[in-house]
């Protein structure tokens, strides 16, 4: 029964027929979701240069998707839409929709700080603040005013619980941040970004500067974070990409060459230029 | 030798060579002052000696022996002395004679050619005076009143009591001239503004003018009772005096009232001039001037440099910091904010004077005289911050400094990572929140090292100072004990003006040398201390952000 419903929500550039599923092999994306983040023709521009070309694409609720593609194909771009991080950007020029839960997030009316306090972020480096590993994680509930004791030890505890990092550190509350290890300081940022309740969590190359070991304990806590968050995901790395994600978007010079559940992606991909990536023969 | 060279060993000697050379300049002035000023606390032996006059007399001469130096013969031959030698240069000490109201010289050269008979002995006592400066004599007599108490070798223990005795007197005599009757004159004068301005706003009623009355008679009993007691203190400390023998022979009394301390330099044992030494310096860094500051201490020089200094940073700091954050943060950049950078650089290199003459045009003449006249109109014709004070002067060299805080804050906000401001904003702050709460902390160390070099120039800049505030002489600290306590129109004394006026300004060149030294060194060591406290407040900053790039 869902077969119909996908199939139907989705933008019509790029349709992907999800009914040709194998779905055996992909038991989460046979189950029937809701769109998180409905993307309608997305046109990107750096001053004069396009990053982002008529991308359409629906990012399902509480899956992990992931963006793969060569570098400078746009892939963080697009993640960083998602919060509005281009704001920063002075030349940046954004023209389409993107719909989170059927609000348009570009519309004028928006504010700011309160979407991206629905759409938490991770970065490529950990960039934990200088502070204690308490204020960290507070920083986000101090910003919206809640400065009770006990709400705060609440909310950095369950934070940190679900980070996986509370066993690691729940005697050392009060030391920075910044003298933890990479992996650790990865999973920090994520207890942040996650003490804020976020509907979306958006990780971009979250494992990049982290060593093998650091990168497994990550990749773990992502899995697990799934139930409650939509997670989309950049990532340089194939495997890490087959490993985590439910969906994946393989993005080009700024297109959408292909979306879809993961296992069809990396098995059966539709498009030669996709199987090509994927498979090294270049990027 | 051309591989030497191609290796660049030459280079490396050149390099070192110039920080070596640094290093000695910075090490020989310090020690210089250091030597020159320390020497000054130290009690000196008390010569006696025969010297030929010109006229062939001879004559006794009693002093401390203070400098020599090599002149030429004939020099000397020339001026009249009948000096017998075929040397083309002889050496001459330069003594202090003291007793300079006897005299007339202080300080008198001596060819050491025309000097025998050199003694030092253990009677001669060193008086210092609060005024007139040093007094050398055999102390013959103790005195109280027109009776001798005590004579000959028993006479200087005598003495000392007697001299401890007046000295506790005259420090009361002191603090009820400067506390209690300046706490009458305040009151006096308060009342007096009263009056004033009710006067000005027509409602200096009857029932008004009584109540002033009545509080006027009441100040003017207390200041009359004062005056009493102040009469009574005087006469009490006229009491003793002493009679000691002076180089001509002459008995001179004087009269213990005038004398602040009294020892035996050449009958002291090392401890007891260590002991001396001691005593004397800490009487340098906490008393009052004496003697047009020739003589006494510099505490309110101390005083005023440090309060200035720290009004300077309370005052610099937000101003540029602020500044900072706009052209940084906020403002677009482009050609105008590129051109506001230029003009903020360079006002770091307009001179010191122009700021003073601005301080003086703008602050003083300006905004204080608009001051006085909104604020204070019951004191005028009198002007209260429309005259140049610690407000102005403070705020004179906030402006001299602004340029270097402004620059060293642009400098540490450019350098907090990207990733640090971006984690914040993706947590739902606004800019401004995150500026709060992320960037500024972050950028606090380099916000110091602007306060770090701003405090370095301040406490050192005397020029400015002089146009807007800095006095010889200040009659009273710029912080006491009546309301507002702290009073920033007051006028205050400065070490850096202090050396200028000592050194260059003083009526006895000769005595006051070594107190410029002394100064000087202070000064260095108050700018020392001002800064480390300012350097070991950054790096505790720089302990809680150390590990971010590039902080």
């Amino acid at each position: 029964m869902s077969d119909g419903m996908m199939t139907a929500q989705t933008a019509t550039g790029h349709a992907i027929n999800i009914g040709a599923l194998d779905r055996a092999a992909a038991a989460d994306t046979s189950v029937p979701t809701r769109t998180s983040i409905a993307v309608r023709g997305l046109n990107l521009y750096y001053g004069t240069l396009q990053a982002l070309k008529n991308i359409d694409l629906e990012i399902p609720h509480n899956r992990i998707t992931a963006f793969i593609g060569p570098s400078g194909c746009g892939k963080s771009t697009l993640l960083r839409c998602f919060n509005r991080m281009n704001d920063l950007v002075d030349t940046c020029r954004i023209e389409g929709q993107i719909l989170l839960d059927g609000k348009n997030i570009m519309d004028r009316d928006v504010n700011v700080a309160q979407l991206r306090r629905r759409v938490g972020m991770v970065f490529q480096k950990p960039n934990p603040f200088p502070k204690s590993i308490y204020e960290n994680v507070a920083y986000g509930l101090r910003i919206v005013g809640i400065n009770n004791k006990a709400v705060l030890d609440e909310t950095v505890e369950k934070a940190l619980r679900r980070a996986a990092l509370w066993d690691e550190v729940k005697d050392r509350l009060d030391i920075s941040g910044m003298s933890l290890s990479g992996g650790q300081q990865q999973r920090l940022v994520i207890a942040r970004a996650i003490a804020l309740e976020p509907d979306v969590l958006l990780l971009d190359e979250p494992c990049s500067a982290l060593d093998p070991i650091a990168t497994a304990k990550v990749e773990e806590l992502i899995a697990e974070l799934k139930d409650k968050y939509t997670i989309v995901i950049v990532t340089h790395n194939m495997q890490q990409a087959a490993r985590v994600s439910d969906y994946t978007a393989y993005m080009y010079l700024g297109e959408l060459v292909e979306f879809g559940p993961t296992d069809q992606v990396f098995i059966k991909p539709k498009k030669k230029h996709t199987e090509d990536y994927i498979t090294g023969r270049f990027g | 030798m051309k591989d030497w060279f191609k290796e660049g060993t030459p280079w490396i000697w050149f390099t070192a060579g110039t920080v070596s050379v640094s290093l000695v300049l910075v090490f020989g002035v310090l020690w210089l002052t250091a030597f020159q000023g320390l020497g000054y606390f130290w009690p000196k032996n008390v010569a006696e000696l025969t010297f030929i006059e010109k006229d062939g007399k001879a004559i006794r001469v009693i002093g401390e022996i203070r400098d020599t130096e090599e002149v030429a013969t004939r020099r000397l031959v020339e001026a009249g002395f009948n000096i017998k030698t075929d040397a083309p240069f002889v050496t001459r000490s330069l003594i202090k004679l003291g007793n300079r109201d006897i005299t007339g010289v202080d300080f008198r050269w001596f060819p050491q050619p025309l000097i025998s008979n050199v003694t030092f002995p253990p009677d001669l006592v060193t008086v210092e005076r609060h005024e007139w400066g040093n007094f050398y004599g055999h102390l013959k007599q103790v005195k109280e009143g027109p009776q001798v108490v005590s004579e000959g070798a028993a006479a200087f223990g005598e003495l000392r009591k007697r001299v401890d005795r007046a000295n506790d007197l005259f420090r009361e005599i002191l603090r009820i001239e400067k506390h209690e009757i300046g706490r009458v004159n305040y009151h006096i004068e308060q009342t007096r503004l009263r009056e004033r301005r009710l006067q000005l706003r027509n409602q200096l009623t009857d029932e008004a003018k009584a109540q002033i009355e009545a509080e006027r008679a009441k100040r003017q009993g207390e200041f009359d009772a004062l005056t009493g007691r102040l009469a009574q203190l005087r006469k009490d400390i006229q009491r003793d005096s002493l009679v000691a023998e002076i180089m001509d022979g002459k008995l001179i009394e004087v009269p213990l009232a005038k004398v602040s301390d009294v020892f035996q330099a050449n009958a002291m044992s090392t401890p007891q001039k260590i002991g001396h030494y001691v005593r004397k310096f800490w009487e340098f860094l906490t008393d009052d001037p004496r003697e047009a500051n020739t003589e006494g201490g510099i505490f309110p020089a101390i005083f005023g440099t440090v309060m200035m200094v720290l009004l300077m940073s309370i005052l610099v700091t937000p101003l540029g910091v602020m500044a900072a954050v706009y052209m940084r943060e906020y403002a677009k950049p482009g050609p105008l904010i590129r051109t506001i950078r230029i003009s903020v650089n360079n006002l770091a290199g307009v001179p010191s004077i122009v700021y003073g003459v601005f301080g003086l045009g703008f602050f003083v003449y300006v905004l204080g005289h608009n001051i006085d006249q909104l604020f204070f109109p019951e004191a005028l014709p009198a002007p209260t911050f429309g005259s140049p004070g610690l407000l102005w002067a403070s705020l004179t060299l906030a402006i001299l400094t602004l340029p270097v805080v402004i620059v060293s804050t642009e400098e540490g906000l450019s350098r907090v990572p990207r990733a640090i401001r971006e984690g914040s904003l993706a947590l739902g702050a606004t800019k401004a929140e995150t500026l709060w709460r992320t960037v500024l902390p972050i950028a606090s160390p380099a916000m110091m090292t602007g306060l770090i070099l701003a405090v370095a120039r301040a406490a050192g800049e005397v020029a400015p100072l002089m146009l807007v505030g800095v006095v010889k002489l200040a009659p009273a600290l710029p912080v006491d004990s009546f309301f507002p306590y702290l009073h920033l129109e007051r006028k205050f004394m400065h070490l850096g003006f202090h050396i200028y006026d000592v050194g260059f300004q003083s009526p006895n060149v000769e005595a006051a040398r070594p107190l410029v030294y002394a100064t000087a060194l202070l000064l260095v060591i108050v700018i020392v201390v001002l800064n480390l406290t300012a350097i070991s407040l950054r790096n505790r900053l720089r302990e809680r952000y150390k590990g971010l790039e590039g902080v």
